[in-house]
């Protein structure tokens, strides 16, 4: 009885082997790719963190000594708290600001499509120009708080730019600015799928439409929310482009991230050794951001059996 | 006549294949180098006319970005790849001291004994050129780092005479409010923030204090009492500043002097170039000085080193450069396009402007030939300090005395 069971399930693998292997040969690069190039650098990189590299990549062995000099560094420790300020405001702001764009559109306003390109349009942008016309908008000499002063109103003042404890704040709302607009259209595609009925009974029981989408809609744009929060995070993980276009780090070291850092220390400061250790230490803070969430996604054994 | 398809071809593969068997063929040097802008790229080709004109053949591998990590990016890791170039650009000092250490560079004695080099640079020059008694580098320039520039007509309306000193500076900053200008056009970036302060340094601190802060034992140097007077001025200086300095781009301070929005800047001679194209002359529209009673003339300057090369035809491209960059009319017709003046001081520049015939006025005076930082310093540590510099010119709570305490720590942490 169970010979022919395993022949037919042997088959039933080889069948589905025969059906895999081509799919399975065209990623076999992509993963080797994965494999060597990202995982292989990591592994590098960590490698060179425990090393005296200056300029080129030398394999001796120091132990903590650029780990101890970078937390004495103060511009590092200043970037890890620049970086902390910014991501929760900037990804709350987004959340925020995105979750009520869509809302805005959801209500079929007219001329909706044209708004759904205009609140769209920033995120075309890169973050160099984005930064670069803040930065022109921004400054005090050129911008915003000039033009105000042109019309008569001398004593406006907005230049948060230039100042070393508000300058980050300007960082966030260029990049709020910036990134609303691919939440909304990820929420918005989720507010269209909402079933009308459910509208319909909200009306009936004479729920205010507030109401519905705080108790209601919002929960049920979770897996969505978790989505833009995530693509949002990694922007923050990487923030560098924007920095350079807007403030270059400045004024002082006030809006300096770890990412430049790590750039500055590797490039033009010929100091790989702790460019490495700076790169390590980011690592080590996104995947423990980063592990408790793909085990609750991915690995936790789940609880209904599919 | 009928002629084969067949002959032709082989006539062609005769032809083709006799190419490079042939002694005519120019020697190509390919030269990474990071003079992309209108003045220095013309400047760069003085160096390829001289070259083809040798009978070489001038490859450009010119990669912008205006401190120039970008290109050395490029060029290390292609010599580390095992693909040099056949010559590449440095600035002159400790950036190519890995590779020499690591015997990626070509020693330069031959050339150097033959064109006299030692004779003919100032001695800063030649030992940043030298690692353990041989030639690694050929300099072909020295660019002044520690310039005033002024708008004369500015300086001339609120009274002002030239500045000698940085406590006469000081001093024209009110009066240069007084009449509505902003007395100090000042690129707030962390490397200008760091030339602005080696400047002060070197002219208020003097020549001695200079070389013993960026030198082999400088603990005591940055604790007494001469260095916190220059952390003093500095920050006083900073007080002379616009509110949208920081960020600034130094070309863009140097147009607010040329507009007269502002009084001055200090800035390498490079903004020369920014004057130039704004047709102004040195000496009529704006004026240059060396700060400080030693007159010291902080040098910077670049210099060309030669990759070790596999193929004797490199090697033989290379040692033509290396006959010809220093040549007087070369090294004059180049320099005067860069805004540089020579890197050998023996030279006839009545024919450059006014603020070069200065600086080589000063040059020919060893006790006033300053290194600059690159000359002294690693990359790494001059990084450091550029944090703590510009933080302290941003932070209107810190002290002189925090500022002295975090230089000392910085230079600490990265020897």
């Amino acid at each position: 009885m169970s010979q022919p069971v395993g022949a037919s399930a042997r088959s039933r693998a080889s069948a589905r082997w025969r059906r895999q292997a081509p799919a399975a040969l065209a990623l076999l690069p992509a993963a080797v790719i994965v494999i060597a190039v990202y995982i292989g650098a990591m592994i590098w990189t960590v490698r060179l963190a425990f090393s005296s590299s200056k300029m080129l990549p030398v394999f001796d062995f120091v132990g903590l000594q650029q780990f101890e000099r970078l937390f004495a560094t103060e511009r590092f420790v200043a970037s890890g708290w620049h970086i902390l300020v910014f991501g929760v405001l900037f990804i709350a702001g987004a959340l925020v600001l995105g979750f009520l764009l869509a809302v805005f559109i959801d209500q079929h306003v007219r001329f909706e499509g044209a708004f759904r390109t205009i609140f769209l349009y920033p995120y075309a942008m890169s973050f160099i120009v984005t930064g670069l016309a803040w930065q022109w908008f921004l400054h005090p000499e050129l911008g915003l708080q000039k033009a105000v002063r042109d019309w008569g109103f001398t004593s406006f003042t907005f230049d948060w730019i230039v100042q070393p404890n508000l300058v980050i704040y300007t960082l966030v709302i260029a990049a709020i600015w910036q990134a609303s607009g691919l939440v909304m259209a990820i929420l918005l595609a989720g507010l269209r799928g909402v079933d009308a009925e459910l509208w319909k009974a909200a009306r009936i029981d004479a729920i205010p439409p507030w109401r519905v989408y705080m108790s209601i809609i919002l929960p049920m744009l979770t897996p969505m929310l978790v989505t833009a929060a995530v693509l949002l995070a990694v922007a923050v993980a990487k923030l560098y482009d924007l920095v350079i276009a807007m403030t270059k780090g400045g004024p002082g070291i006030s809006s300096e991230v770890p990412a430049k850092f790590i750039m500055d220390n590797f490039f033009e400061r010929s100091n790989v050794g702790l460019g490495s250790a700076a790169a390590t230490v980011l690592l080590i803070t996104v995947v423990a951001i980063v592990a408790p969430w793909i085990y609750a996604e991915h690995l936790r054994p789940k609880r209904s059996g599919r | 006549m009928r002629v084969s398809p067949s002959l032709i071809g082989l006539a062609f593969a005769a032809a083709l294949s006799s190419v490079p068997a042939m002694a005519a063929e120019p020697q190509k040097a390919e030269v990474i180098h990071w003079w992309t802008s209108g003045g220095e790229a013309a400047a760069v080709k003085v160096f390829a006319d001289a070259y083809d004109k040798a009978g070489g053949q001038w490859v450009d591998s010119a990669i912008a970005g205006g401190g120039g990590e970008a290109a050395r990016t490029a060029g290390i890791n292609r010599i580390v790849g095992g693909n040099p170039p056949t010559m590449m650009q440095f600035n002159t000092g400790k950036q190519l001291d890995e590779l020499v250490s690591n015997s990626y560079l070509a020693n330069l004695d031959d050339a150097a004994n033959a064109g006299h080099w030692k004779d003919l640079l100032p001695k800063p020059i030649v030992d940043a050129s030298m690692r353990d008694g041989h030639w690694y580098a050929l300099p072909v320039n020295i660019h002044g780092a520690n310039w005033l520039f002024y708008n004369t007509k500015v300086f001339a309306d609120a009274g002002i005479p030239e500045p000698k000193t940085w406590s006469d500076l000081l001093a024209a900053g009110p009066k240069l409010k007084a009449k509505g200008v902003i007395p100090f056009a000042h690129g707030g970036q962390a490397w200008q923030d760091h030339l602005l302060f080696d400047a002060v340094l070197a002219g208020e601190g003097g020549s001695d204090l200079y070389l013993s802060v960026y030198g082999k034992d400088p603990e005591k140097a940055i604790a007494s009492p001469g260095f916190k007077h220059v952390a003093e001025v500095f920050k006083q200086l900073g007080g002379l500043m616009d509110p949208g300095m920081p960020g600034r781009n130094w070309n863009d301070a140097t147009a607010m002097v040329i507009t007269g929005k502002a009084g001055f800047q200090v800035m390498g001679d490079w903004a020369k170039g920014e004057f130039l194209s704004a047709s102004q002359t040195p000496g009529k529209e704006y004026g240059c000085a060396i700060l400080g009673a030693d007159g010291g003339y902080v040098m910077g300057g670049d210099v060309f080193v030669f990759p070790k090369m596999k193929d004797a035809n490199g090697t033989a491209a290379q040692a033509k450069l290396e006959s010809l960059m220093l040549d007087p009319a070369t090294q004059i017709a180049f320099n005067t396009k860069k805004g540089s003046v020579p890197a050998r001081t023996d030279l006839d520049v009545s024919s450059m402007d006014a603020c070069a015939q200065k600086g080589v006025a000063l040059l020919k005076d060893p006790k006033k030939q300053l290194p600059s930082i690159t000359y002294l310093i690693s990359p790494d540590e001059t990084g450091a300090l550029n944090d703590v510099i510009t933080q302290y010119l941003n932070t209107p709570s810190e002290t002189p005395d925090d500022f002295v305490a975090k230089f000392a720590a910085a230079v600490k942490a990265s020897q």
